[in-house]
């Protein structure tokens, strides 16, 4: 009884939203027989990684209170630098790219840190700044990566696992060790839950921040390489709208767009409910424009029961 | 029981007069407690009907059942004879019966008017918003309140006092019945609360009922003609003021009597911990100079406004200093930031614990270890055990009441939040604690739980300093008194041989000589 109580309210380590997951896994199994096969679902992780990457960090950023609207356009360049620079070696093009996006985290960060002007403004500004500089970089061309070491590695597996899959599931296992063990894990909640009061407790609120605006970099910029990769190429329009789907999945996943709530462990859930989603309607043969009308139907439906929970567990608060 | 010595306020003797408003055997349930158990209460037109007891037993439950909030689990509600169901609180305030918040709901970008008539502005030609009048009306609830600002003032320009003018005028708009002020001198000063009390007997004699919540005897002994107790969600009697006295309803309230102990002071005064020579920030403060030693506690009055937080924040590496310095243990700091005030040994309980010292979304223990993390974590990561150990540790020292540490601490009442805002402070093992509005909106048996928490900190050697607004909290633990007035330290008196006159005096600016006449009379 008080595990089910803990669990609707999201406080308990698996999130709500993974009933959804359950229930249209079960829903696809049974519609498509070719949903269930580890073939798929592995195409399933494939698919969902990029999203998935970003929205760990993402995670982070908006349990901090802030949100980083400039993942997409980062993750963009971070591509096109790490085929562009191909010419002094991959993994010289490769550190550029992460380099790059830790160092655009950084600077969002320090802006919102030392400015105190909203994050929503600073990356968005950041977005639109950053898509610029692919265009100026890329001279609005694609580019194509002529090693094929590159290109074989995002096709490559360990047994039937696609490499990328692993990446992704290593890489939310640690995001969710350091957020749930560690002290700036803890700082990062108790800044987006009262900034005041996490000052006042000595906590460098503006560090952990830019801290944590250097990890999602880190992660846009990781996803652009990997997507790079998948496609052996990259293209000046790489990752439009992405941190859309990035924050969208974060918010299914239970993490409150005010801060000081969410868990990795639901914006995975956030993640695999897309991907399940997209990849089921897409066996089922749903035309792609209704899939999105779909998936907005789903998100809003998402929030408004989530909402319904939360507030009955706040009436049961005494006074 | 003391109960049996008390009238039943069913069958209360004297005026035979019926009541304006019943509350049957009201019982309301929460999952896992009886926030209520068959309370009954009522309120007669025309007089104040004070509602006491501890935080927690129940007083804010049976106010919001009244207001509509919360749905009683069962009983009646009788508004002049005739019973009421009130689902939503528009259908309360709709029938005459409005709560005054203890925490504030205005808008602050919108003007005084505007807040007035929130939800009801008074419209012409179809939806447009009738300017003229809503000012017009505004300004006459104004002055029936004697308020001294403008219908067209900025409410974010108001101070807090002004601002509880502005709730108290919105609730006149609905020509209310009932009245029920929740705690509604939290925020004021004691000059600013003569002005509150003419407008509770104004809206007296008007008929008006009123239920009055507040943990300060001196207020409801001024006020009110009718005392009901509430203890652990039971109705424990009602009485009769003018047949009444401070201690009976103490008695009544928690189950036994309180004495402020003025004798258990520290008495064993090491060196300066602390010492300001001249401090000053421009616009907030200037040439502050005192000292706080090892051991003492030095309270600091003044009336809200007068620079004690800025200067407790200054202390704190919050505020950066435009003149003069801060010496701990005898060296010059330099405190850029509240990091490094933590480091150095200095801890702040704030003013406001909800906006400023406690996560509320986070659990007891979390907020526990919050500003000694590096104690409890072995190479960035946390160490769940040690973190237990500290917290069990503060929670049976300071005996916090919680169902565990995993409750949220938004869920716990007042004192018992602050308590968990002192242990993480003891946590990080500090040189010197500030505490500023220490026991603000908390019930008398946990406000003299932390009074005598303060001075065994001191005893065992912490050098505290104690920034308050209330006088019988700074007299009965200081051992000197700071006064503040307008930005600067007026006076400093042995904290055991001072009148009550000389200390108001001091706050109030009449021994202020170089900035100018004081803007207000002290209270007589």
């Amino acid at each position: 009884m008080i595990d089910i109580k803990r669990f609707m309210s999201g406080s308990a380590f698996i999130q709500p939203i993974w009933v959804f997951v359950v229930a249209i896994t079960i829903f696809f199994s049974i519609m498509s027989d070719y949903f269930l096969s580890v073939g798929n679902l592995t195409n399933i992780l494939v698919q969902t990684s990029t999203i998935g990457l970003i929205a760990l960090g993402m995670t982070y950023v908006m349990i901090n209170g802030n949100i980083d609207l400039s993942v997409g356009a980062t993750l963009g360049l971070a591509a096109s630098l790490s085929v562009g620079l191909q010419d002094y070696g991959i993994t010289v093009a490769v550190l550029a790219a992460i380099a790059t996006g830790v160092a655009l985290g950084a600077l969002n960060g320090l802006l919102v840190w030392k400015t105190g002007v909203n994050a929503f403004i600073v990356t968005l500004g950041a977005m639109i700044g950053v898509r610029g500089l692919i265009f100026v970089y890329t001279e609005e061309q694609s580019f194509y990566a002529s090693n094929f070491a590159f290109s074989d590695f995002g096709a490559s597996t360990i047994g039937p696992i696609p490499v990328l899959a692993i990446i992704f599931l290593l890489c939310t296992l640690a995001m969710h060790l350091v957020l749930k063990k560690t002290g700036h894990g803890r700082n990062t909640f108790a800044v987006g839950g009262n900034p005041e009061a996490a000052m006042d407790a000595g906590i460098r609120i503006g560090r952990n921040m830019m801290i944590n605006f250097m990890i999602v970099g880190f992660f846009a910029a990781l996803a652009g390489v990997l997507l790079a990769t998948q496609m052996g190429a990259s293209t000046p329009n790489l990752g439009r709208d992405y941190e859309l789907w990035t924050i969208t999945a974060v918010v299914l996943g239970g993490t409150k767009l005010t801060g000081g709530y969410g868990s990795i462990m639901g914006t995975l859930g956030g993640v695999l409910a897309i991907g399940v989603l997209r990849n089921g309607m897409n066996m089922m043969q749903v035309p792609a424009f209704y899939v999105l009308v779909i998936l907005g139907v789903i998100l809003i439906a998402v929030l408004i029961i989530d909402q319904q929970i939360n507030l009955k567990s706040f009436k049961g608060v005494q006074a | 029981m003391s109960a049996a010595t008390v009238t039943q306020a069913s069958d209360a003797p004297g005026k035979a007069e019926a009541p304006i408003l019943s509350l049957v055997n009201i019982t309301k349930k929460f999952p896992g407690v009886i926030a209520l158990n068959m309370v009954s209460f009522d309120v007669r037109a025309g007089e104040v009907h004070a509602l006491l007891g501890e935080n927690g037993a129940g007083k804010s439950t049976l106010m919001k059942v009244l207001a509509g909030k919360h749905k009683p689990n069962g009983g009646q509600i009788l508004l002049e004879g005739k019973e009421k169901v009130f689902d939503n609180p528009k259908r309360a305030k709709k029938s005459g019966i409005v709560l005054i918040h203890q925490e504030q709901s205005l808008v602050p970008e919108m003007s005084v008017a505007e807040n007035i008539f929130l939800g009801s502005l008074p419209k012409k030609w179809g939806n447009l918003v009738d300017w003229k009048r809503l000012h017009r009306e505004s300004t006459e609830i104004l002055d029936r309140l004697k308020c001294s600002f403008s219908s067209k003032d900025m409410v974010s320009d108001l101070s807090i006092a002004k601002k509880q003018m502005v709730e108290i005028a919105r609730a006149l708009v609905f020509t209310p019945k009932v009245v029920v002020f929740d705690e509604p001198t939290a925020s004021l000063t004691d000059h600013e609360k003569p002005v509150l009390y003419d407008i509770i007997n104004t809206l007296r004699e008007q008929g008006v009922g009123i239920v009055y919540i507040s943990h300060r005897m001196d207020e409801i002994f001024h006020l009110s003609q009718r005392i009901s107790v509430l203890r652990d969600g039971e109705y424990n009697g009602t009485v009769n003021t003018a047949d009444t006295n401070e201690d009976e309803v103490t008695k009544l309230m928690i189950g036994r009597s309180l004495e402020f102990d003025h004798a258990s002071k520290p008495k064993d005064f090491g060196d300066n911990m602390l010492e300001l020579r001249g401090l000053t920030v421009d616009g907030m403060f200037r040439d502050v100079s005192f000292s706080v030693r090892k051991g003492e506690i030095v309270g600091m009055y003044g009336l809200v406004g007068a620079g004690r937080s800025e200067v407790a924040e200054t202390i704190f590496g919050l505020r950066k200093p435009s003149g003069g310095e801060i010496l701990l243990d005898g060296q010059v700091a330099q405190l850029r930031s509240s990091h490094e005030a933590v480091a150095q040994g200095i801890a702040l309980v704030p003013e406001d614990r909800k906006d400023q010292g406690l996560i509320l979304g986070m659990n007891c223990r979390d907020n526990m270890t919050l500003a000694g993390l590096e104690t409890v974590s072995k190479n960035g990561f946390m160490r769940p055990a040690a973190e237990k150990t500290v917290y069990d540790k503060y929670q049976q020292a300071m005996k916090i009441k919680t169902p565990g540490w995993r409750q949220k601490v938004g869920n716990l009442s007042g004192g018992n939040q602050q308590k968990i805002v002192i242990g993480k402070w003891l946590h990080t093992q500090p040189k010197l604690l500030i505490l500023d509005e220490p026991t603000r909106g908390i019930d008398v048996g946990s406000k003299s739980e932390i009074h005598a928490l303060i001075k065994e900190l001191a005893r065992t050697g912490y050098a505290v300093l104690v920034i308050s607004s209330e006088m019988p909290e700074v007299l009965g633990v200081s051992n000197r008194i700071i006064a503040m007035y307008d930005g600067k330290v007026t006076a400093e008196f042995d904290g055991d041989a001072v009148s009550e006159d000389a200390l108001v005096q001091a706050i109030t600016g009449q021994y202020v000589t170089s900035a100018g006449k004081p803007d207000d009379q002290p209270a007589a």
